[in-house]
């Protein structure tokens, strides 16, 4: 049935260009046929030209009103809204000026569409004009680079004044595992030579280092308590990962043989972005989505209905399930916070 | 293409084989590289259509798969293996053999000895040879899809670990060798293709023709060949490196590494060395591509606006200025790789200062259609679709290339969006402009206009229906090389855009059925070309409409101007040669006139 519908769409779309075709050659008075653009040519496509231009407006504006709503929305760190602040200048920087160029461009195409006989300027330099759209291209590239340059200072706070929680992000092919660098707040040495799935040391903690001991490893979940910066260290063991954050603006890359590093200062708790109007009416939509393909979601395994959720992608290719390498991120109070840690098991315990 | 050719003499009596295999000849050197590139570039678009139909429809059988893709699609449903083993070819394909050799292969050997007045490239031989290698590599590379573990399918990048280990994934075996070889080849083609440019210009130059006389095609291939000289190198060396990593237990590139329940015995090496070399070579690549792009439109634009370029001298600072900064953004692909949050500060500043050459290069574009006489030839109307998608696409490049703002984009679609309207869509129309505007000199044939107008009215709609609602789903945070976003609810209601976006591909791809079409009937059965069909005033019109040997029949012409009086007038307003808007470079300068080449 498909391969039927198909096969017509395709019969009906060759005969659309063929009819296409049509109208060009009628358009030409039938003693052309020098495959050169005549006067009706260019009189044609000038037209089309000045359509078009109306085609990029109307595909701008549809695409904000249809497609404007499934954006990331509201961040969820303290960097976030400088960085959603940064985007927002320079978009709204980029639609104006990709306003102003294609008006230009295409308008004058369609303005000064030839003619038998007429004469085009012959205007090869003017230095003045040449001036003027160098300078403003600097001046304005001058100022997103100085903000640009501040707000990545900002983001790339790696530093541990603040007292910052360590979490240690260890990917592999395909999953996620975190570590609570523990009471100390210091990472256990490790390496992927220490390994030993026997005793269930999975991230390679050297058990000889005490910093290691009151560890806690994670392989469902991430818990972090709103307002307070968290410093995240990643490893991986295998290929090159990606730990990807949206939600928080925030992206480092796992890098076997070496320790990459990415803070920041969640503001919103889970269940506060919930209650979050932009995300409500995305998840309303995402729900109403998935009760009509139910049966598809069904199959797959997973719930119809579902709730706002922060998440850790994989962002770097990795292999055959890169599609699928996830972590659940849970922003919470500092007590739900501390409540969930002290249920966890340390790896001085794990390997008793 | 007919016996007449041969009536000219100074040259040995041709083969088949001498004639149409084997040549020295670069107007026929020139439509070998066409042509494969034309093949390739099939094959590569073909690709992207399997892939797009997977994540508009995730999971759906296709009888299409099954046909094309036989084990790797059971029962039509295309295996997530496959999927990014043909993400990974369609961009190999597309960038290095279509876009590379396919655009620059192409046009430098057509134009440079016939628009600089010589009668060949420098070297006949290298210039042969390095065509052979260059099918050789694209020989290689299709065959590296049908090996048993299946082709390349770390992505484009190919970046260690995942592309050094066979057992990380089944395409980093024999199908990554393979690639690597090719990439090998590829690159010795591509050297000795530049160097024979580079000398070419340099040295054989018709008598009157200085550098700043030069057509601004011939200025970006050169300045292209330069860049590749300079880069190039430097992926073969990362894909030596590779090879020895992968093949001879080096450790340039590995460290550390459990997988499947071993350690391996790699140490020291990192992964971001591979990435340094890889881009230093990856980002130069990008203007390899889109200058030579940006040379044929600014030549198929002042030809069928009847006027001079607007600033040439400027377009050929801009071009200058874009090679130079060229080679020293690289950092920009990696600002979340790991390395020192300071090498991204200062990467940001030198990919933002790339901005200011690219904007001059527009507005001059946009000049020269003010107060034209525009003719509507099909290579006119692709010159100005280039300089459309080129702003758009360009314009986001100030978000991906500010590495405050990379951060949450880096990787997704959005860079999908921005790479393809820039360099992709740009560069192929650039292709396009190249293929209608110099047919008739390359077959002595016409194509027929209104195939042409179709086929660029469809491709201008659908290459804006993909790629520009494709924004949207990166700013919703959808990595890319992802083989369906089913897996994260997130993604839900991205999957109309997919459709969407989807279904203008396809259109696409119809599109360039009717070019095919078009080509290939043309060159048997187009009408027969004059000999300077678009008024043109460049050297090239100057030559027999049937190809010769030595391209003049008689001496080389000395020229006497620059490339652009068009519309000239004199002090009483009339054109320079009465009757007639162009001056061909030959023509010597009149009395009392100015030669005006800024």
């Amino acid at each position: 049935m498909t391969a039927l519908l198909t096969i017509i769409v395709l019969v009906l779309v060759a005969i659309a260009i063929w009819q296409m075709t049509k109208i060009f050659e009628l358009s030409q008075p039938n003693t052309d046929n020098s495959q050169i653009a005549s006067d009706k040519d260019n009189k044609l496509n000038g037209y089309l030209m000045f359509g078009f231009l109306a085609f990029i407006y109307v595909l701008t504006i549809y695409s904000l009103w249809k497609w404007g709503g499934v954006v990331l929305g509201t961040p969820a760190s303290e960097h976030g809204k400088d960085y959603d602040n940064l985007m927002l200048i320079s978009l709204v920087l980029i639609f104006i000026v990709q306003f102003i160029t294609q008006a230009l461009l295409h308008y004058f195409a369609y303005k000064y569409r030839g003619e038998k006989g007429k004469k085009a300027l012959f205007f090869a330099d003017n230095d003045k004009l040449e001036f003027i759209w160098t300078i403003i291209p600097v001046i304005v590239l001058a100022a997103l680079i100085l903000y640009g340059l501040y707000t990545w200072t900002t983001v790339m706070d790696v530093s541990e004044d603040d007292d910052p929680i360590v979490i240690e992000l260890y990917a592999q092919q395909f999953n996620w595992k975190a570590r609570y660098a523990g009471q100390d707040n210091v990472l256990g040495d490790a390496n992927v030579r220490l390994i030993d799935m026997d005793k269930a040391n999975i991230l390679g903690l050297d058990e000889s280092d005490p910093n290691g001991q009151d560890d806690i490893i994670s392989t469902t979940e991430i818990h972090i308590p709103v307002g307070r910066k968290v410093l995240f260290k990643m490893r991986s063991q295998d290929v090159l990962h990606s730990a990807y954050m949206p939600h928080f603006r925030a992206q480092m890359n796992c890098v076997p043989g070496m320790i990459t590093q990415f803070a920041f200062t969640p503001t919103v708790t889970t269940e506060e972005m919930r209650q979050d109007p932009g995300i409500v009416e995305k998840y309303k939509n995402i729900n109403k989505l998935r009760a009509e393909n139910a049966q598809e979601v069904l199959d797959r395994g997973q719930e119809v209905n579902v709730e706002f959720d922060y998440i850790l992608l994989c962002n770097k290719i990795c292999g055959k399930s890169h599609y699928n390498m996830q972590m659940k991120i849970v922003v919470e109070t500092e007590e739900e916070y501390k409540e969930w840690l002290s249920q966890q098991k340390t790896f001085g315990e794990s390997l008793q | 293409m007919s016996a007449t050719a041969h009536d000219h003499g100074h040259h040995h009596k041709e083969t088949f084989i001498s004639k149409y295999i084997f040549s020295l000849d670069h107007k026929m050197i020139s439509k070998q590289y066409l042509i494969t590139g034309l093949i390739m570039g099939f094959i590569g678009i073909a690709m992207s259509l399997l892939f797009r139909m997977q994540i508009a429809w995730p999971g759906e059988s296709f009888p299409v798969f099954e046909a094309l893709l036989g084990k790797w699609a059971p029962d039509g449903v295309m295996d997530a293996d496959i999927y990014l083993a043909l993400v990974t070819m369609h961009g190999t394909i597309m960038v290095f053999f279509v876009l590379t050799a396919g655009l620059s292969g192409t046009f430098s050997n057509l134009l440079i000895p016939l628009q600089i007045g010589a009668r060949d490239m420098a070297s006949g031989l290298l210039n042969m040879i390095s065509y052979w290698l260059f099918f050789l590599s694209s020989v290689v590379m299709v065959i590296s899809l049908f090996v048993e573990a299946g082709p390349a399918a770390a992505g484009w990048t190919i970046y260690p670990p995942l592309s050094a280990l066979p057992m990380a994934q089944g395409g980093s075996g024999a199908g990554m060798t393979l690639w690597l070889v090719s990439m090998a080849i590829f690159i010795a083609s591509s050297l000795l293709g530049s160097l024979n440019y580079i000398v070419t210009v340099l040295n054989l130059r018709t008598k009157g023709m200085s550098m700043t006389r030069l057509p601004l095609t011939i200025w970006a291939f050169f300045i292209t060949a330069i860049i590749g000289v300079v880069s190039f190198p430097v992926l073969l060396s990362a894909a030596l490196l590779l090879i020895m990593d992968r093949s001879f237990g080096t450790s340039f590139f590995l460290s550390d590494i459990f997988i499947q329940g071993e350690v391996l015995h790699y140490q020291g090496g990192s992964p971001v060395l591979f990435e340094h070399l890889f881009w230093f070579l990856g980002h130069p690549e990008v203007y390899i591509v889109i200058l030579p792009a940006m040379g044929i439109v600014s030549e198929v634009m002042a030809t069928n606006a009847r006027k001079p370029i607007f600033g040439y001298r400027a377009m050929i600072a801009s071009i200058l200025a874009i090679a130079f900064l060229s080679t020293i953004v690289w950092g920009h692909h990696m600002f979340v790789s790991g390395m020192n949050p300071f090498l991204g500060s200062v990467f940001t500043f030198t990919t933002l200062l790339i901005a200011i050459p690219s904007a001059v290069k527009a507005f001059n574009w946009i000049t020269t259609l003010w107060k034209g006489n525009l003719q509507f030839n099909v290579g006119m109307l692709f010159s100005i679709g280039m300089v459309s998608t080129f702003i758009t696409g360009g314009l986001t490049g100030i978000i991906l290339g500010d590495s405050a703002l990379d951060i949450n984009v880096h990787d997704t679609y959005f860079v999908v969006a921005h790479f393809h309207l820039v360099m992709g869509i740009s560069a192929i129309y650039g292709l396009f402009a190249g293929v209608y505007h110099w047919f008739p000199k390359m077959f002595g044939k016409m194509m027929n206009k209104n195939l042409g107008y179709v086929h660029f009215w469809l491709t201008a709609i659908a290459a804006y229906g993909v790629f520009f609602p494709m924004h949207f789903v990166g700013m919703a945070g959808l990595p890319r090389r992802y083989y369906q976003n089913t897996a994260f609810p997130m993604f839900d209601d991205l999957t109309d855009i997919q459709v969407v976006m989807t279904s203008f591909a396809l259109l696409a791809g119809l599109a360039q059925l009717v070019f095919v079409y078009n080509f290939i009937h043309s060159i048997f059965y187009g009408k027969k070309a004059t000999q300077n069909p678009w008024d043109a005033t460049t050297l090239e019109w100057t030559t027999p409409v049937e190809h010769i040997h030595g391209n003049w029949p008689g001496e080389i012409p000395e020229v006497h101007r620059w490339a652009y009086d068009y519309s000239k007038t004199n002090e009483n307003g009339e054109y320079v040669i009465a009757g007639q808007d162009y001056v061909p470079q030959t023509v010597p300068l009149q009395p009392n006139e100015e030669e005006l080449n800024h």
